[in-house]
């Protein structure tokens, strides 16, 4: 599976998405309500479990983070491979 | 036009105010006969208690000292001393055996060992964090944990480690606060309130612990305004001169590395500028912040909130009761 679907799939059966349509690749996260910090600790941690990755502090930033298209490019980095892998 | 200014109040005006609404709310709504006010020798416990005195007389009011085994002794000390400054009773509850009776001590240091196995006997810790000031960073809570020399190091708990720390700790809150309503019971008083806007307003409180009460007077004081009244209201220097902390974990911790982004002065102004819509680099050149620090200031204010709607709640009925 695609790294923004399974992103997705883990952020609609964790939190509480209306409508998972709505729920675009740059959506924001936060901003959106969909997740909130402590939310936000465990989407970190599904990703250092799933993709056997380890996040660093300083790599916990919207940049990386805050939407579903965000970090599949982040995993994707992480992983050496291009972005949508 | 933004500025420091924007704080300023008529101190004495404001206390007049405030006393009038607690007499008549405490009296004339709730029809009770006083107030419990817990007091933990800090800035906000210290202010309502002097207002509570002021409002309803020396006699009517009891200051409640609730240590546990994380507080710090300075609580204590102060608590007592403003409690004889005013000329109130006052009664000490500690809260330790009810807290290890629940398991509080015990479910702190299972969720601490998801993260640290070896922290035990001698070692302390406490929650922060990241400081928005720095960088652009999640506002995601850290564990600080110092081993028994003093050595000091972070780490992230997981996420269910993180929560149940959380509400472990949430007990110290809710027992007092059920130690409050069994005195206010007992003597057909009621419980105040110490929250100040800047912690009622982004959630900085416990649900069903010191959130709850039965009149919260400086809730709609930013707490430089309650730094002013206190002053006014002649609250002990060393009171006034206090950092504010949480006394709630074993290191000690401020409340904006715990859950504020800035110092509280700066974090006001802030709340001020963002419902106002003054523009971040308005702002800024005020605090002395970049526009772009700003910025993420005024974007955790709204996160807090979203968060703080739970916290707020009323239980929510699916009916009409009828009796309004």
């Amino acid at each position: 599976m695609q790294v923004q679907e399974r992103v997705k799939r883990f952020i609609v059966e964790n939190f509480y998405v209306a409508d998972p349509e709505e729920l675009t690749a740059d959506t924001s996260l936060l901003t959106g309500g969909y997740v909130d910090s402590t939310g936000m600790l465990e989407v970190v941690q599904f990703l250092e479990e799933e993709y056997r990755l380890e996040v660093a502090d300083q790599e916990m930033v919207p940049a990386n983070l805050e939407t579903i298209a965000r970090i599949a490019a982040f995993v994707a980095r992480k992983a050496g491979a291009p972005p949508g892998a | 036009m933004f500025s420091r200014e924007v704080l300023r109040i008529d101190a004495a005006k404001v206390a007049d105010g405030i006393e009038q609404a607690i007499r008549d709310q405490v009296l004339v709504h709730l029809k009770r006969r006083g107030a419990v006010v817990g007091m933990s020798g800090g800035i906000d416990s210290s202010v309502v208690a002097t207002l509570c005195r002021r409002a309803l007389g020396p006699e009517k009011v009891l200051g409640l000292l609730m240590p546990e085994r994380d507080s710090s002794g300075d609580s204590l000390r102060l608590g007592q001393a403003l409690a004889d400054h005013l000329g109130i009773r006052r009664e000490v509850e500690d809260v330790a055996p009810a807290l290890e009776g629940l398991g509080c001590y015990a479910r702190q240091l299972e969720a601490i060992r998801t993260a640290v196995p070896e922290y035990g006997e001698g070692w302390r810790c406490k929650l922060s964090l990241p400081s928005l000031l720095e960088g652009e960073r999640l506002s995601i809570t850290t564990l600080t944990v110092a081993d028994p020399s003093g050595r000091q190091r972070r780490v992230r708990l997981p996420a269910a480690g993180y929560l149940q720390l959380v509400a472990a700790t949430n007990f110290k809150q809710r027992v007092r606060k059920m130690m409050e309503y069994y005195h206010a019971d007992r003597l057909a008083y009621a419980v105040a309130g110490t929250p100040n806007l800047l912690e009622y307003d982004q959630g900085f409180f416990v649900k069903q612990g010191d959130g709850a009460a039965d009149f919260k007077p400086i809730a709609h004081l930013y707490k430089t305004q309650v730094y002013a009244l206190a002053e006014h209201l002649g609250v002990p220097a060393e009171i006034r001169g206090r950092p504010p902390t949480t006394d709630t974990f074993s290191l000690a911790q401020s409340q904006e590395e715990f859950y504020f982004s800035l110092p509280h002065r700066e974090m006001d102004l802030c709340l001020w500028a963002h419902d106002h819509a003054v523009a971040p680099a308005e702002a800024g050149a005020v605090l002395g912040l970049r526009a772009e620090q700003v910025e993420r200031v005024y974007r955790d204010i709204e996160a807090k909130r979203r968060v703080a709607r739970y916290l707020h709640a009323q239980p929510l009925l699916a009916g009409e009761t009828g009796g309004g």
